[in-house]
């Protein structure tokens, strides 16, 4: 008897004290500005949570050093998401509803910021992805905006505009032959999209060649483009598709320059056989920029690998870095964390980011620049920077 | 493939007494239109184009001989114990993985100019390159022995369909297997070359096509691959022919294969038989791995999937259990994938591969060269 009496004062007491450290963080509420970061630390894709983290976390930290946010400091709720839908929206709701974010900087995959962009902008959430290339992200079924949600990187069809304009303006390119994987919704848009943007700059697709993913014997295509003798050939596929056709196109003599999407962008790419081909990126750590040198100084500063060296942030991190400084630069400029207005700011904002400069268009997807990377034998090298 | 050999039996023995159901012209018809129609395309083709045609005719050889290397294993398994082993083509990817752990990891290609430094860089190359093959062949063999031993022996006597779905089963164990990431990994493996392949183009006369230099209009281009791959078919195919035809061995298969009871019954050790006819397809396909990830340079453990199945149906079109048969039907399947893709387009390759199938087993069940009647190994 003693004891239960003993433990129901316990539980008292807990309950009392919890619900003073809840008053203490809702006094401080003025004080502080809450954003989740919503990352796949684990599931299929964990560096690129990694990434994400750190490179969102570097922009919070660069702030708070600068005094905060409107003279708040920013706290920042990391939240894994799995990349997977159900983990992300059960931490969108534990963000919102729990922790009382108004701002999400998430997730990196399009699958699962597909449903946490339902979440967050039925409930008033300002959202805005870092890497999320799906056009469903900012935009519902109906084709109508959805206003609270963002994203920081183009997407997909913008890189097939980005390889027609650098074909034509800086390779000089008249005719290029597209050779894409039907299959592939990647591929397709990007491959769709530089046809469109070469043929109204000018040029003239010679030649549309389509396989399928498992091919590996592309001897028939390529005789066709010795055939045609294109400029430019537009291949917008993953490495592995590249580095068979590209191996067999040197084979065959074929030095016409390849030019490709950030599906080229691993370490698996065979530089050799790839080489004097081009390929459209986020961005790249070799931009002399100085947005970039400074964002890379810093990163290495502060994150290094295994072995103590300085990291390299890769595009993932990068696009993370700016996604929430554009979101900071956002809520400093409307003077308030009301996210309506926040959200009103953003759509009008320029913003000097490291993977270029960010403006909204009418369907929130950023109007940047991409960078254009050249593989060279020794390795994959800066080009230029193309503006849209 | 019951239902295969049993239909042909019917077609075979008895056409006379069988009434020709009242439509059938329809069908007839129909495939004679389309081979019409197909015979006008590639002869326009070739009177506009002809170097064009010419180097799509290149394309088709090169995938024809190294499909002919398989077939031979699936004609020669399925001749002896009238089994469709599906696992062929994943032993044909493990060939292709062994030689490029043995380059890339091992630089066994090299082992030549390693151990004896005086001679001629191109001798050591081509002994390296060589060995490679050799050990890509004996491994495969030993799989293969195996994989006879564990998967289909114990169902010999088994209704031929559980076999099959066995080699099914083996067959996706090897893929997935393979794709662990402490085996070969699911990645695509850029494949390291044991020696460079070089290319030539015809145009008055032969000429090297150096790094950087586009050959002229109206080439014909070709490699080194291509006459390493045509002309080590011809010789697996002459072997095989001395094989069968010449040595005791050859007879002892040929028997097996006629009638396995009476060949017990003359003293012939017919489990040795299979398991010799298993190691020799695999060390065949084996070959063919190597040679084509040379060709292609890129690897993963699916690349078997599909040539392992055009393959089956080169040897179905030739004549399943027929050696010459295989060999031709490989050929044939080669060009009609690589005119296919000229003429067509590139994603109808499969399409069109498969659809031979059905026409052959629908014309012509026994294929080009098969004669239920007549011996076959």
């Amino acid at each position: 008897m003693r004891f239960v009496k003993f433990f129901s004062l316990l539980i008292v007491a807990a309950l009392i004290l919890s619900a003073c450290a809840q008053g203490g963080s809702t006094g401080g509420q003025q004080k502080e500005l809450k954003v989740a970061i919503l990352a796949p630390l684990s599931g299929p894709v964990p560096t690129f949570g990694v990434s994400t983290r750190d490179g969102a976390l570097m922009a919070i930290d660069e702030w708070n050093a600068k005094g905060g946010v409107l003279g708040m400091k920013i706290v920042p709720i990391v939240e894994d998401s799995q990349c997977t839908p159900d983990p992300a929206v059960n931490a969108a709701n534990k963000v919102i509803d729990q922790d009382g974010v108004k701002f999400i900087i998430g997730e990196v995959c399009s699958k699962a910021s597909i449903p946490v962009s339902e979440i967050a902008n039925s409930k008033g959430v300002l959202q805005i992805s870092p890497t999320s290339t799906n056009e469903q992200v900012t935009v519902d079924t109906n084709g109508n905006v959805k206003p609270y949600i963002f994203r920081a990187c183009f997407i997909d069809p913008f890189q097939g505009y980005v390889g027609a304009k650098f074909a034509i303006d800086k390779l000089g390119a008249k005719t290029a032959f597209v050779m894409l994987d039907q299959a592939n919704d990647y591929v397709k848009g990007l491959a769709t999209e530089f046809a469109k943007n070469f043929e109204m700059m000018g040029g003239k697709v010679v030649g549309t060649e389509s396989y399928t993913a498992t091919d590996t014997d592309f001897s028939v295509i390529l005789g066709k483009i010795a055939e045609a003798k294109p400029d430019v050939v537009y291949l917008p596929d993953y490495y592995n598709i590249v580095n068979l056709v590209a191996k067999q196109a040197k084979e065959k003599g074929i030095n016409t320059p390849f030019i490709g999407g950030d599906g080229w962008d691993s370490p698996d790419l065979d530089l050799a056989a790839a080489a004097g081909g081009y390929f459209t990126n986020h961005y790249s750590p070799d931009d002399p920029r100085p947005e970039v040198v400074n964002f890379l100084k810093a990163y290495g500063e502060k994150y290094k690998d295994e072995s103590g060296n300085p990291k390299v942030p890769d595009a993932l991190a990068a696009l993370a870095y700016d996604a929430a400084n554009v979101l900071l630069q956002a809520i400093n400029d409307a003077g308030t964390t009301d996210t309506a207005k926040v959200k009103d700011t953003l759509e009008k904002i320029t913003y000097k980011g490291v993977s270029g400069t960010i403006t909204f268009d009418a369907n929130h997807n950023p109007i940047k620049s991409a960078a254009l990377l050249a593989v060279k034998p020794d390795g994959v090298k800066f080009e230029t920077i193309v503006n849209p | 493939m019951q239902q295969l050999s049993g239909s042909s039996q019917v077609m075979i023995t008895a056409p006379k007494k069988k009434k020709r159901p009242p439509l059938a012209w329809v069908g007839q018809g129909f495939f004679i239109v389309l081979a019409i129609l197909v015979a006008g395309i590639l002869i326009s083709n070739l009177i506009r184009q002809p170097t064009l045609f010419a180097q799509f005719f290149i394309s088709g050889l090169q995938l024809g001989f190294v499909y002919a290397m398989i077939a031979l294993g699936y004609t020669m398994v399925y001749g002896i114990v009238k089994l469709i082993n599906f696992a062929h083509g994943d032993v044909f990817m493990v060939g292709a993985f062994v030689s490029y752990f043995a380059v890339a990891r091992f630089r066994l290609h090299q082992w030549p100019l390693a151990a004896f430094p005086q001679i001629s860089p191109g001798v050591g190359v081509v002994i390296g390159s060589i060995t490679v093959i050799l050990l890509s062949m004996v491994i495969c063999s030993a799989l293969a022995v195996t994989i006879e031993r564990v998967a289909y022996k114990p169902l010999r006597d088994a209704p031929r369909i559980a076999a099959l779905i066995t080699a099914i089963g083996v067959s996706f164990f090897l893929e997935y297997f393979g794709a662990l990431n402490f085996v070969f990994s699911p990645r695509f493996i850029p494949y390291e070359r044991p020696f460079e392949v070089v290319a030539w183009y015809i145009k008055d006369g032969i000429h090297l096509i150096k790094p950087g230099e586009a050959p002229p209009d109206g080439a014909i281009t070709f490699s080194n691959i291509l006459v390493i791959i045509i002309i080590a078919s011809i010789l697996v195919q002459i072997f095989l022919q001395f094989l069968v035809k010449r040595t005791k061995i050859g007879i002892a298969m040929r028997a097996s294969s006629y009638d396995k009871p009476a060949a017990r019954l003359m003293g012939i050790n017919v489990d040795s038989v299979i398991s010799f006819t298993f190691a020799i397809g695999a060390a065949f396909a084996g070959l063919g791995g190597v040679l084509y990830a040379i060709a292609y340079s890129s690897i993963w453990t699916q690349l078997g999937i599909l040539p392992g199945l055009k393959a089956f149906v080169a040897a179905v079109l030739g004549g399943i259990g027929s050696i010459p048969g295989a060999f031709v039907g490989a050929l044939i399947m080669g060009q009609a994938e690589a005119m296919t893709m000229g003429y067509i387009s590139t994603p109808m390759r499969d399409a069109v591969a498969f659809s031979i199938l059905i026409i052959v087993l629908l014309i012509r069940p026994t294929g080009i060269f098969g004669e239920p009647e007549k011996e076959k190994v």
